[in-house]
C-alpha cells in the first residue's frame, strides 16, 4: 500500500540520517558522549608557538589526546591544558615536548612517560617541559656561527 | 520622498512581522491539531524522502570538483596532503548548508508554494477554514516541524558524499594517499564545525519553508496577477525570496559563529 | 424565546467603490430552510462567506444561536462553538484526495471518532449520494454533478446544526437536482439543521424552502414565504421571476 511505502521511506531516511548526523559528529568532530572519561593535565611552556586547542597530543608517535586550551599564566608563561583518556597514565617525571612533524609541519605536543612511582592525577602540573623550536633562531646561529659561540 | 522611504520601511518590517507570526501560528495551531504523527511523516516524505537523489548527487559532484580543483592549486603549494582538510572543512562549514538548502527550496519549496497557492485559488483552504481546521496548521506546521529534522539530515548526507567524492577524485583519480586524506578529514573537522553546520541547515530549513509556504498561502494578496498566473509567480517568487534569505542568514550565522 | 437561530442586522461590505451588501437585514428561525435568490453577482456569495467568517465584513452584527460571530482572521475556531458547514459553489474538493477520504476529513480531523465508526459514517453517507462505486476515486475523474454531491457528503456528515449553501444544484441534472433537494429536506427533518441556500434554481428550490429572501442592491428586498413572493408587489422582482421561469420553460 502506498502509506506503508511512504511510512517505510520516511523511517529509512530518519534511521540512516540520524546514523550519518551521529558519525559526523562523533568519528569527524570527536564530540564525547561520555564526558567523565578523560582528565587534564598543565604544562607549562616558555613557547607554545603553533600549538593550538585542538592539536594533538601524543606519546611515542601515537596519538592519545588533544590539547584542550592554551592559555598565557601570571608569570607569562604559555599554559597548555592537554586532554588525556583515563586509561593513559602519566607519572609524575613525565615531559611534555612541542614538536613539529616534519621541518614545517603542523605542532604538536610529545610526551614522555617517565619511570617515577607516583602518578600524575586531573589538573596536576607537568613540570618537565621542552618549549618550541625556533626554527629560525635555529637557522640564524647556523648560519651566523652562533652554535660554536655558545659551545664556548 | 521621505514618506515614502517611511511607508515601504514600514511595509518591509510588517512583511518580516508577518512571515514571523505565520510561522509561529503555523506550529501552534499544528500542536493543537489531530493525527500530528501521520501529517509529520507525510510532510518529511516531502521534503526529506524526495530530496535524497538530488542531495546525493548535487553532493557527489560538488566533492569531485573540489577534489580536481583543490588538488592542482593545493599542487601548486605543494601542499596535497591538506586536500582532505580543504574538502571536509569547506563542505561541512559552508558548501554542505547551502547547496543543500538550495537543492531543497528547488525540489520542495517550489511545490510547496504552489500546491498551497493552488488550494488557496480553488477554495481549499476556505473550505478547510469552514470545517474549523487551520489551514495554517494543517498545511504548513508539519512542514515547518520536518524541516528542522529533514534539513540537518540532508545537510549530513551531502558532507559525507561530498567527502567521499573528494576521495574519489584525490585519492582514485589524483595521487594523493588514501591514508592522508582520511587521516586528515578526521584531524581537521572539529565539532564546533560540525555544529554550526546544523545549525546553519535548521536555520535555512526553518527561513525557507516559511517563505515558500507564506507566498503560497497569500499568493491571492502578493501576486500581481491572478489564478494560474499568481500561482506561477507565487512559486518563483518563493524560490527567489527563499534562496536569498539563505544565502544573507547564511553570512549573519556565520559571522555570529567565527 | 424567538429562537432566532441566526440573525444579522446591518451588515455591510464593499470592494472598492463597489457596495456589495449594504445594511443586510435577515432573521431565521432553527430548523428552517431560507433560499436567497438573485442575479449573479450581487453578492449573495458574499453574504454567505461573511457567515461563515471567510470574508470580513465592514459593519454590522451577526449573531449565531444568540452569540456573536467575532469576525477575525485569527483564527478557524467555529464560531459561538455551533458546528456548521459550508457547501462551495466550486465544490472546492481536495482534489489530491480520493473521495472516500475528502468525505472522511472533518470526521478525521475534528472528532475523535474510531476508525470502524468513521469507516461506517462515510460508507453509509457515499451509499446514500450513490457514490459507493467511486469512492477510491480522485474528483478530477469524477462529472460536475458527482463532485457537487461529493460536496454536499462533505458538508453533511459532521451533522452540523447550521449548513450554508452555495448553489448546491447548479450543474446538475432535473432527476440529481430534484433528489439533492430532497436529500437537504430529508436531512434537515433527521437531524434539524438550520440551512441557508444560494441558489438559481428558482421553481424547483421553492418546494423545500420555508421562506425565500432576494437580494438586490445590496440590501434583501423581499424576504416571507415562496407563496406570497408571486403576489408580491414589486415590479422589479416579479420580472425577475418571470425571467426566471421563462428561461426555464424554453429549456423544457
Amino acid at each position: 500500500m502506498n502509506k506503508r511505502k511512504i511510512e517505510m521511506g520516511v523511517g529509512c531516511f530518519i534511521l540512516l540520517g540520524l546514523c550519518a548526523v551521529l558519525y559526523l559528529a562523533i568519528q569527524l568532530g570527536g564530540a564525547r558522549l561520555l564526558g567523565g572519561n578523560t582528565y587534564q593535565l598543565k604544562a607549562q611552556f616558555s613557547s607554545a608557538a603553533g600549538v593550538n586547542a585542538g592539536s594533538r597530543v601524543e606519546i611515542s608517535g601515537v596519538r592519545v589526546g588533544t590539547v584542550a586550551s592554551v592559555e598565557l599564566d601570571s608569570m607569562y608563561f604559555a599554559l597548555v591544558v592537554l586532554e588525556l583518556p583515563r586509561s593513559i597514565v602519566i607519572d609524575e617525571d613525565a615531559i611534555a615536548s612541542v614538536k613539529t612533524s616534519g621541518l614545517i609541519g603542523d605542532r604538536f605536543i610529545e610526551l614522555s612517560p617517565g619511570g617515577s612511582d607516583s602518578m600524575l592525577n586531573d589538573g596536576d602540573h607537568i613540570y618537565d617541559t621542552i618549549p618550541a623550536l625556533d626554527i629560525e633562531d635555529l637557522i640564524s646561529r647556523f648560519a651566523l656561527g652562533g652554535l660554536e659561540s655558545k659551545g664556548d | 520622498m521621505i514618506r515614502t522611504i517611511g511607508s515601504s520601511t514600514l511595509c518591509v518590517v510588517a512583511e518580516f512581522g508577518g512571515i514571523a507570526n505565520f510561522a509561529v501560528l503555523s506550529i501552534y495551531e499544528f500542536c493543537c491539531q489531530r493525527r500530528r504523527l501521520a501529517k509529520w511523516v507525510l510532510a518529511v516524505h516531502e521534503i526529506g524522502v524526495r530530496c535524497v537523489p538530488i542531495v546525493a548527487i548535487v553532493g557527489l559532484f560538488t566533492g569531485l570538483v573540489m577534489g580536481l580543483q583543490l588538488y592542482y592549486t593545493l599542487a601548486r603549494l605543494g601542499a596535497e596532503a591538506a586536500l582532505g582538510d580543504a574538502v571536509a572543512l569547506s563542505l561541512i562549514r559552508e558548501l554542505g548548508p547551502v547547496l543543500t538548502a538550495l537543492m531543497i527550496v528547488g525540489q520542495a519549496g517550489s511545490s510547496l508554494a504552489s500546491e498551497i497557492g493552488i488550494q488557496r485559488n480553488d477554495e481549499q483552504i476556505d473550505a478547510l477554514q469552514t470545517m474549523g481546521i487551520d489551514a495554517r496548521g494543517y498545511l504548513v506546521g508539519p512542514r515547518l516541524c520536518a524541516s528542522f529534522i529533514c534539513f540537518p539530515i540532508l545537510t549530513a548526507c551531502f558532507d559525507l558524499i561530498g567527502i567521499f567524492g573528494g576521495y574519489l577524485t584525490g585519492s582514485v583519480l589524483l595521487n594523493v594517499d588514501a591514508g592522508v586524506y582520511w587521516n586528515h578529514v578526521f584531524s581537521s573537522v572539529q565539532f564546533a564545525d560540525i555544529y554550526g553546520g546544523f545549525i546553519k541547515a535548521a536555520v535555512f530549513g526553518f527561513l525557507t519553508i516559511t517563505i515558500c509556504a507564506y507566498r503560497g498561502f497569500y499568493t491571492h494578496l502578493k501576486s500581481s496577477s491572478r489564478g494560474v498566473r499568481g500561482v506561477s509567480e507565487s512559486a518563483t517568487r518563493a524560490v527567489v525570496f527563499s534562496s536569498v534569505a539563505v544565502l544573507a542568514a547564511d553570512y549573519l550565522i556565520t559571522s555570529f559563529l567565527i | 424565546m424567538s429562537d432566532k437561530f441566526l440573525s444579522i442586522s446591518g451588515l455591510k461590505k464593499h470592494f472598492g467603490n463597489n457596495r456589495v451588501l449594504d445594511g443586510i437585514d435577515l432573521e431565521i428561525e432553527r430548523a428552517s430552510i431560507t433560499t436567497i435568490i438573485g442575479k449573479s453577482g450581487i453578492g449573495k456569495s458574499v453574504l454567505l462567506k461573511c457567515i461563515a467568517n471567510l470574508v470580513l465584513a465592514d459593519e454590522g452584527k451577526i449573531q449565531l444561536d444568540g452569540r456573536p460571530i467575532i469576525q477575525s482572521r485569527k483564527t478557524a475556531r467555529q464560531p459561538g462553538g455551533v458546528c456548521f458547514s459550508y457547501m462551495f459553489q466550486n465544490n472546492a474538493l481536495f482534489d489530491s484526495m480520493t473521495i472516500s477520504e475528502n468525505i472522511s476529513m472533518p470526521l478525521l480531523e475534528t472528532t475523535s471518532m474510531s476508525t470502524h465508526e468513521l469507516h461506517d459514517e462515510v460508507e453509509g453517507m457515499l451509499g446514500r449520494l450513490e457514490l459507493g462505486d467511486v469512492s477510491s476515486s480522485y474528483p478530477a475523474e469524477l462529472s460536475g454533478g458527482m463532485r457537487k454531491r461529493v460536496a454536499l457528503g462533505r458538508a453533511l456528515i459532521t451533522k452540523p446544526q447550521i449548513v450554508l449553501f452555495d448553489e448546491p444544484t447548479t450543474g446538475l441534472d432535473p432527476e440529481r437536482k430534484f433528489s439533492v433537494l430532497e436529500m437537504i429536506a430529508n436531512y434537515r427533518k433527521q437531524f434539524g439543521f438550520t440551512a441557508l441556500l444560494v441558489s438559481h434554481d428558482i421553481p424547483e428550490v421553492f418546494e423545500i424552502s420555508d421562506r425565500v429572501a432576494w437580494l438586490d442592491q445590496g440590501t434583501l428586498r423581499f424576504i416571507g414565504k415562496p407563496e406570497e413572493l408571486e403576489l408580491s408587489a414589486d415590479l422589479e422582482l416579479s420580472r425577475f421571476l418571470d425571467m426566471a421561469n421563462y428561461g426555464r420553460n424554453k429549456t423544457e
